[in-house]
């Protein structure tokens, strides 16, 4: 089966890992050193520490409120996604099951997918000045954008999924005496459990690693998400790079586990998301 | 009972397309609004009606923030589709340990641009150039993120180190859609190599082609976490993209109006582009 030519790929495919490869053990190799160790030459940073301290962790922990940014980074991905389920879940089904026979419905469709091509630049200034004003310049006001901004991908996914379930099913439900609401929870949700999964894992990313919203929306707040912390405090870090790594480092740590547990799911969640 | 359907319907879409009124389509008019004022982020303002739009046109810092935008973006788009097809071959081909390459080259992705834009800047700063020192290139002693006409390529390679893991994910679900019967009828015909990949393989994958360009060319406009990691659009505000030059005068120093108008251009720059994009992709899928 392994062909000759097939080495070739394999050694290339290698190398070309080594490009991912080096920024991650430079960051881990530099986060376990002491600043002493870190000479000029690149053999002096690029070396092993010489004992593996966890000491600039627990300052790079004390010096960006790990805990706290972590937690709220935590709460507002968590809500989110499952406010995203549970409305664009319904919007979609709304929508999709509609929009070919009514002009409302395909209005409202084509109005919401349109959404996608505006820009967070263009809402960003009065958006700002609208959350301050309704006392949203806080974690509550970033999920809420979030499930809007979010909305005109999420409502194309299901309202695309939903093609692929029959019709005959909700109506056979509605013989039996059950509502629409009903039918829908029971039946329709939860055949569409691979979309959510999809949609679960490509709202959870974009929301952890988002650094615009939170600096726009939350600044004032005196609240952090993980990345804000990061962008926050790089100034406190000064020229004591290692526990700038340490922290960066620490910061990188919970998705990562996340992506080993998950990761075909997050793989195949990502592809089908973006192919459809 | 068809009434009873048609309610609930309504109920779940009225107050739904509500939020998403007043949360996208009401920030995007007061934007609109706005750039028509020379309003400073604070107090009063007058309306100025199309200065903001004249002084754009003349404004040499926007001229130069696009500039660069779309040249990042156009550039990182060539190299990302170049990099991430040769690689999802390579990744679709008969090798061992496939889920575990997959797995790995997909890495980058999931991590937050800004803590890699940082790490980065560090690699740029200190490394590339004590590497640059030992085997004598004299470009790269010192950092090309503080030189002004280099800066960008390292905004670059931090873009293209991102995006090519998800770009590799969407062609490798193309090159799955391509049945092993095709390869076989080519190769009878002698279409093998360079020859196959021209015309076979590559047009069948040509929708995930115009995914990936519509993904990159849209989110390399977009542009902004890398520039805050990086560069702070310097030196010389050689690498400041649009959205950080809407985001650092808009909201914090006092252009709250004129950077609006800029918005409103870039908003419609984006549709624009988009558009014509998927248009062109359109009319190459109907030609197969």
């Amino acid at each position: 089966m392994i062909k000759k030519g097939n080495w070739v790929v394999m050694v290339l495919l290698i190398l070309g890992l080594s490009t991912i490869a080096f920024p991650l053990y430079m960051t881990i190799v530099i986060a376990f050193k002491q600043p002493a160790e870190m000479t000029n030459s690149i053999g002096g940073i690029l070396s092993l520490p010489k004992s593996w301290s966890f000491a600039n962790f627990k300052e790079a922990m004390e010096v960006t409120d790990f805990w706290r940014s972590l937690g709220n980074s935590m709460l507002i991905t968590v809500v989110t996604v499952i406010l995203s389920i549970l409305l664009h879940s319904l919007m979609g089904y709304a929508v999709g099951r509609n929009k070919a026979k009514s002009k409302f419905y395909s209005f409202v469709y084509l109005f919401i997918v349109s959404g996608m091509f505006v820009p967070f630049a263009i809402l960003m200034m009065p958006l700002a000045k609208q959350t301050a004003e309704l006392g949203l310049a806080n974690w509550f006001g970033v999920i809420v954008l979030y499930v809007v901004f979010y909305m005109p991908m999420n409502i194309m996914l299901y309202s695309g999924y939903l093609v692929n379930i029959p019709v005959a099913l909700e109506e056979a439900a509605r013989v039996d005496g059950a509502s629409t609401w009903r039918t829908y929870w029971k039946i329709i949700f939860p055949m569409m459990k691979p979309m959510h999964a999809t949609v679960a894992i490509i709202t959870a990313l974009a929301v952890w690693n988002d650094v615009m919203t939170p600096l726009v929306i939350m600044a004032g707040s005196g609240k952090n998400t993980l990345p804000l912390a990061q962008l926050n405090f790089q100034s406190q870090f000064g020229t004591n790079y290692n526990l700038a790594f340490a922290s960066y480092l620490l910061s990188l740590i919970p998705i990562l586990i996340f992506y080993v547990i998950c990761q075909k799911q997050i793989l195949n969640g990502v592809a089908s998301g973006a192919v459809k | 009972m068809k009434n009873e359907r048609k309610r609930t319907f309504l109920l779940i879409t009225v107050p739904i397309l509500a939020l998403f009124v007043c949360f996208n389509t009401i920030p995007l008019i007061r934007g609109v609004i706005y750039s028509f004022t020379n309003f400073k982020g604070f107090g009063t303002y007058d309306w100025v009606g199309l200065r903001n739009y004249m002084d754009l046109f003349t404004d040499g810092r926007v001229g130069k923030s696009y500039w660069f935008t779309f040249k990042l973006a156009i550039v990182t788009t060539i190299v990302v589709n170049v990099i991430s097809l040769l690689l999802a071959l390579g990744l679709n081909s008969k090798i061992r340990a496939k889920s575990f390459f997959r797995g790995a080259y997909f890495l980058p992705n999931i991590l937050g641009s800004l803590v890699v834009g940082y790490i980065f800047n560090y690699f740029f700063t200190y490394i590339l150039p004590a590497v640059a020192d030992m085997i004598g290139i004299e470009a790269l002693r010192s950092s090309i993120l503080s030189n002004p006409s280099a800066a960008w390529i390292g905004v670059m390679i931090v873009c293209s180190w991102q995006a090519i893991a998800m770009n590799t994910i969407i062609y490798i679900s193309g090159l799955q859609t391509v049945p092993e019967d095709v390869y076989e009828a080519g190769s009878l015909d002698g279409a093998t190599g360079w020859k196959q990949f021209r015309h076979l393989t590559f047009p069948l994958i040509i929708p995930f082609f115009s995914i990936n360009m519509v993904l990159c060319v849209k989110n390399f406009l977009m542009v902004f976490d890398q520039i805050m990691a990086l560069t702070k659009g310097g030196p010389a505000q050689s690498t400041e993209s649009i959205s950080y030059l809407i985001y650092n005068n808009g909201m914090s120093g006092g252009q709250f109006g004129f950077q609006s108008a800029n918005a409103v251009m870039f908003f419609l720059l984006i549709v624009i582009v988009s558009v014509a994009q998927m248009k062109f992709s359109s009319s190459k899928e109907e030609q197969l």
